[in-house]
């Protein structure tokens, strides 16, 4: 039976007259990586730190182990760890100091919270950069300790408020990777994040969630269900090849079909039905049309996340190139 | 016991990242010591030199902690560092404890600076030390909590720093160290008797001149309920502007 290490009842949180979170419902179970997907504003912040103790709901309850931490949270922050969107860590203190004082804010003792903070630096490459500075380190290193500083403790539910905005590439991959092993090591992680590819790599669930509110919510493969009853090939040929020539007598053999124009040589036809490729390469046959490829398109999460809030695809991609500015 | 080690790291991290920095121990001997000398040169006697002794650790303690608040907390705060604090499992009346007894004792390891130079000028045997040592901590306390109260009010040091301004100077006017009280308009002189220095001062006095104008007992209690009330309202602000 699945453990549910974090449940969430009608949370709401009201700022004035805006009603930043809107009676979310969802839970966490033990050893997933859960994500909270979208966009700038949509709220994935406020009820991160509503849900680790930096901010009260207005209304709703908050669950951990099955406890109501609602009203208390304080007392639930001894098994969960917090990365938040900016480092927080001290700048004049080095790597090895800030991983030690914050293993200090949980009551542990000086020599094993030596032994977790030099295990931690090996675990995260950076040993070397242990005895510098935290001022001196890159974006990427920065993100890493902070991550280091969230599980120093051990917690059972780790928080991770966009845990690669703002870092380079190489190091983005480097973060997922130790996501990644953190959870295959037992982390429960719920992570906020808008990079859909991100989310897609990363959970085994997702919410989707949109001006305070949770549109959807499942596995990747539950979320794509909907999207994957369309089947869709795209076929390139040989040369720019005009609609008109073929469009009537398609229409009217694969009445089941939808033919959509991409560029000059390449269509693509929809079908809520399997599709059999020998008829139509043998109709484009008919017409003179060389086929040169067909390929079985599959809808993206992207695209999943498009269709169900509506959002457009601009504008997430516009908030991408922002963050990484 | 995680309280004690979480409370001690806290203290020892403040002490090492802010107290123990060159231009802070500097500061902590200059102030003092500048505003010694300043009196010492105008007064040239070792009666004046008593006379202004509390006025001048009264101040000493005020101003550095006051000022050291505005940077541990405000400056925490702005860096985002204040919140790794809060999202921790101490609790938050033992976290301002922490952060603020830095600030305590370096208050009054600032107090102790004029009176060393004092010791040069004038005979110690008319001191009450344990008087003094008494008020010095008072001082110090209801001063950093002053501070602390300052520091959760704003959210820069530059405004941390000048909304200090705003009690320490009309403080040091109307506590009775320079002007005494009973020399002040008669409308200023409710506001001396609400300001925490007009207690620290006057036990002060008592305990170096033996001139003391407001019984012992009165004076501490006053201090210790506006330390605890500075104190509680400090932590009604947190959690109403930090933890929103």
């Amino acid at each position: 039976m699945e453990q549910h290490i974090l449940r969430v009842e009608n949370l709401s949180k009201k700022f004035n007259d805006f009603l930043a979170v809107n009676s979310l419902n969802f839970s966490v179970i033990k050893n997933e990586i859960f994500g909270f997907l979208g966009p700038n504003g949509a709220g994935k912040t406020t009820t991160i730190n509503m849900l680790t103790g930096l901010a009260r709901p207005t209304s709703g309850s908050i669950f951990i182990n099955d406890k109501d931490y609602t009203a208390n949270i304080k007392k639930a922050q001894e098994i969960i760890g917090i990365v938040p969107d900016e480092s927080n860590l001290y700048e004049e203190m080095d790597g090895l100091e800030n991983l030690c004082f914050c293993a200090s804010l949980y009551g542990i003792k000086k020599a094993e919270r030596i032994h977790r903070a030099k295990k931690l630096l090996q675990q995260f490459n950076l040993t070397t950069a242990g005895n510098k500075p935290y001022k001196s380190y890159s974006k990427g290193m920065k993100r890493k300790l902070t991550l280091a500083a969230g599980i120093i403790h051990e917690p059972g539910i780790l928080f991770l408020d966009e845990p690669t905005t703002g870092i380079d590439v190489a190091s983005a991959r480097q973060i997922r990777a130790l996501i990644k092993s953190l959870n295959e090591a037992g982390t429960t992680i719920f992570m906020t994040t808008h990079y859909i590819e991100e989310a897609e790599r990363l959970c085994h669930r997702i919410a989707f969630i949109v001006n305070g509110q949770i549109i959807k919510i499942g596995k990747i493969d539950e979320l794509m269900e909907d999207a994957q009853k369309d089947k869709i090939i795209q076929f390139s040929f040989d040369g720019i090849v005009q609609l008109n020539q073929f469009e009537n007598n398609f229409n009217h053999q694969f009445s089941h079909c939808k033919l959509t124009y991409i560029q000059d040589s390449v269509f693509q036809i929809h079908s809520a039905i399997p599709l059999d490729l020998m008829p139509l390469i043998s109709f484009f046959d008919s017409h003179g049309l060389k086929v040169t490829e067909a390929r079985i398109i599959k809808p993206s999460l992207e695209e999943v996340f498009v269709k169900i809030t509506g959002i457009e695809r601009d504008v997430m991609k516009k908030e991408k190139e922002g963050r990484k500015k | 016991m995680k309280t004690a080690i979480a409370f001690w790291n806290i203290l020892l991290k403040d002490m090492r990242n802010y107290y123990l920095k060159p231009p802070n121990i500097s500061w902590g001997i200059i102030f003092p010591f500048a505003w010694m000398l300043m009196f010492f040169l105008k007064s040239q006697t070792t009666v004046d030199v008593r006379g202004v002794l509390p006025g001048v650790m009264a101040m000493s303690i005020l101003f550095g902690t006051t000022s050291m608040l505005a940077v541990t907390i405000t400056f925490e705060r702005r860096s985002r560092s204040f919140d790794r604090l809060l999202l921790s499992p101490v609790s938050l009346t033992w976290l301002m404890l922490a952060k603020t007894l830095g600030a305590i004792i370096f208050g009054i390891i600032n107090a102790f600076v004029p009176v060393l130079i004092a010791l040069f000028f004038i005979p110690v045997s008319h001191i009450n030390w344990v008087i003094l040592i008494l008020s010095v901590i008072f001082i110090a306390i209801t001063s950093t909590f002053l501070g602390l109260f300052i520091a959760v009010s704003v959210s820069e040091v530059f405004e941390a720093q000048t909304f200090s301004n705003f009690f320490r100077f009309p403080m040091v006017f109307l506590c009775g160290l320079f002007i005494p009280i009973g020399q002040l308009p008669i409308f200023l002189r409710p506001f001396s008797y609400i300001i925490p220095l007009t207690y620290g001062a006057d036990l002060l006095k008592t305990a170096i001149n033996q001139n003391g104008h407001i019984a012992l007992g009165i004076s501490l209690l006053v201090l210790l309920c506006l330390s605890i009330l500075l104190f509680m309202i400090s932590k009604r602000n947190i959690k109403k502007r930090w933890i929103y």
